[in-house]
């Protein structure tokens, strides 16, 4: 193997760990000049923030040998085929597939559903709490493909972008005052949550290609309309299974 | 051997995971496509790959970050910590401007992630592109970081206050709704991208483990009530100051070209 070019798994390697870097350094700075106290459980912390590394190495590694270029070209070849059916429901299974494999979503599910259990929102047994946690992932999938299919539909149609967002607002705010107090903080959070490292460049494929598809389109105001609206969602969404499971 | 079986059992629980996006790209590319998958060896050892790495990296969470961010929320708001060591006042006394290390923790954690996000560069070198070298790379950097900084300054400052979250969401909204209606047009839809660019794979857990530590250990706060938001502080901030950005970047070059016309 040359070694002026390290492979692939090396640079994707040393990527997390640049990623993680920051962190690392700012609680390193603080346990030692502003808390001075050592860190509980330190073997395990390294082993864990090891495993992290290596982890999100991989994961990246993955989606780029095997669902980035496949995923792109199909995004493509939907947005070129010209039905509509096929497009919106393909824009759909999109945004819910990969939005259930997001990784953070996965974790803050899984801490959400610990929390609502010690609140005595839900049953404190293991069963109801994955139950929980897999019915807010799936939740938020729904919102997400919905709102991607929709999202594609508004560029097809021309629909102005305001329209969703300020609809899309608005109904965050009435859902605020209908929906339970304890599901609030993570319905917000799940629009942030959301749009990450699956999902961002997948859909931003659909709506480049889409928006190269249509003539007189702007790819970037296109696929813009698409990512933003798909963190709108799942706050709405969010907040009914609230009412729902409450 | 307890950390092999954990990874094995999450491994097992990942296949869950990744299932529906295999069933959609295998699903559409043979049923509704009609095409032969390309490369199948290469997309089958990278589905492989994207199981292990999911398991070890919820696997690692559970061991360091979530704990981490746990354990940092616990030692900075630890009474004898913020106003030394006088272990004789109740902790119910605490003002809410005692907490001050949390904000600063929160800004420092913010600031950094953020400048350093691979993302959020490439995004800034398109803006500089756009906007025909108006914004800054680094200007554009900066203002999102600072962004993600004073969201979570915020965030952790409306837990620990124990205001409702959606005052501060909606008013958020509201100001970066009028700010839309101003920006330069053109980086309307980057400020928005920004929002969502800054909160990464690695962030997310680590501050919505600070957020549920610092709701169960500041006294009157629940996890439950109280621990979530911070993410949604992180994510919406950036739009204001990104267009605020622009806005004083256009403000000042008005002003130089009505100066140079007076001359």
């Amino acid at each position: 193997m040359n070694s002026r070019h390290p492979p692939p798994f090396v640079k994707a390697l040393l990527g997390s760990l640049k990623d993680l870097a920051p962190i690392l350094l700012v609680i390193t700075f603080f346990q030692l000049a502003v808390i001075g106290q050592p860190l509980p459980n330190l073997a395990d912390m390294l082993v864990g923030t090891l495993f992290v590394v290596i982890g999100l190495t991989l994961f990246v590694q993955g989606l780029e040998l095997g669902l980035f270029p496949i995923g792109g070209s199909m995004a493509h070849a939907f947005a070129r085929k010209g039905s509509l059916f096929w497009l919106l429901a393909f824009a759909f299974a999109l945004g819910f597939g990969t939005t259930v494999a997001e990784p953070a979503l996965i974790a803050v599910a899984r801490e959400a559903a610990q929390v609502a259990a010690e609140g005595g929102m839900i049953g404190r047994d293991p069963d109801s709490m994955s139950r929980y946690a897999r019915g807010l992932r799936y939740t938020v999938a729904l919102s997400v493909g919905f709102a991607i299919a929709l999202g594609v539909l508004r560029i097809i149609r021309g629909w102005p972008v305001h329209l969703l967002i300020v609809g899309g607002y608005l109904g965050v705010l009435l859902m605020t005052l209908v929906a339970p107090k304890e599901i609030i903080g993570i319905a917000y959070d799940s629009g942030g949550v959301t749009t990450s490292t699956i999902t961002v460049p997948l859909v931003t494929a659909l709506g480049v290609g889409l928006a190269a598809a249509i003539k007189g389109r702007n790819p970037m105001v296109d696929g813009f309309g698409l990512i933003a609206f798909a963190s709108l969602t799942p706050m709405i969404f969010v907040m009914a299974y609230g009412m729902v499971v409450t | 051997m307890k950390l092999l079986h954990g990874l094995l059992h999450t491994t097992a629980a990942t296949l869950l995971d990744v299932l529906p996006i295999a069933l959609v790209i295998f699903g559409f590319q043979l049923l509704v496509l009609r095409r032969p998958i390309p490369n199948l060896k290469r997309m089958l050892l990278g589905f492989f790959y994207v199981l292990v790495g999911l398991a070890f990296f919820l696997e690692g969470l559970d061991l360091a970050l979530f704990p981490l961010g746990k354990a940092m929320a616990a030692q900075l708001t630890d009474p004898r910590f913020l106003v030394g060591l006088t272990a004789t006042s109740p902790p119910g006394n605490l003002h809410w401007s005692d907490y001050h290390w949390v904000y600063l923790f929160a800004f420092a954690v913010g600031f950094a992630t953020t400048i350093a996000e691979p993302a959020l560069l490439a995004v800034a070198i398109k803006a500089n592109e756009v906007s025909g070298g108006a914004i800054g790379v680094w200007g554009l950097r900066a203002s999102v970081a600072l962004g993600v900084a004073i969201g979570l300054v915020l965030g952790t400052w409306r837990i620990i206050s124990g205001y409702p979250i959606h005052w501060f969401i909606i008013g958020g909204y509201v100001v970066a709704v009028t700010q839309t209606l101003f920006a330069p047009r053109l980086i309307v839809p980057l400020a928005y991208d920004s929002g969502g660019v800054t909160t990464s794979t690695v962030t997310v857990p680590l501050v919505t483990a600070l957020g549920l530590g610092l709701a169960s250990h500041v006294p009157g706060r629940s996890a439950m009530l109280d621990g979530f938001g911070l993410i949604a502080f992180a994510s919406l901030f950036p739009m204001v100051t990104v267009m605020a950005h622009a806005q004083i970047a256009q403000w000042r070059l008005n002003r130089k070209r009505t100066k140079a016309t007076e001359q």
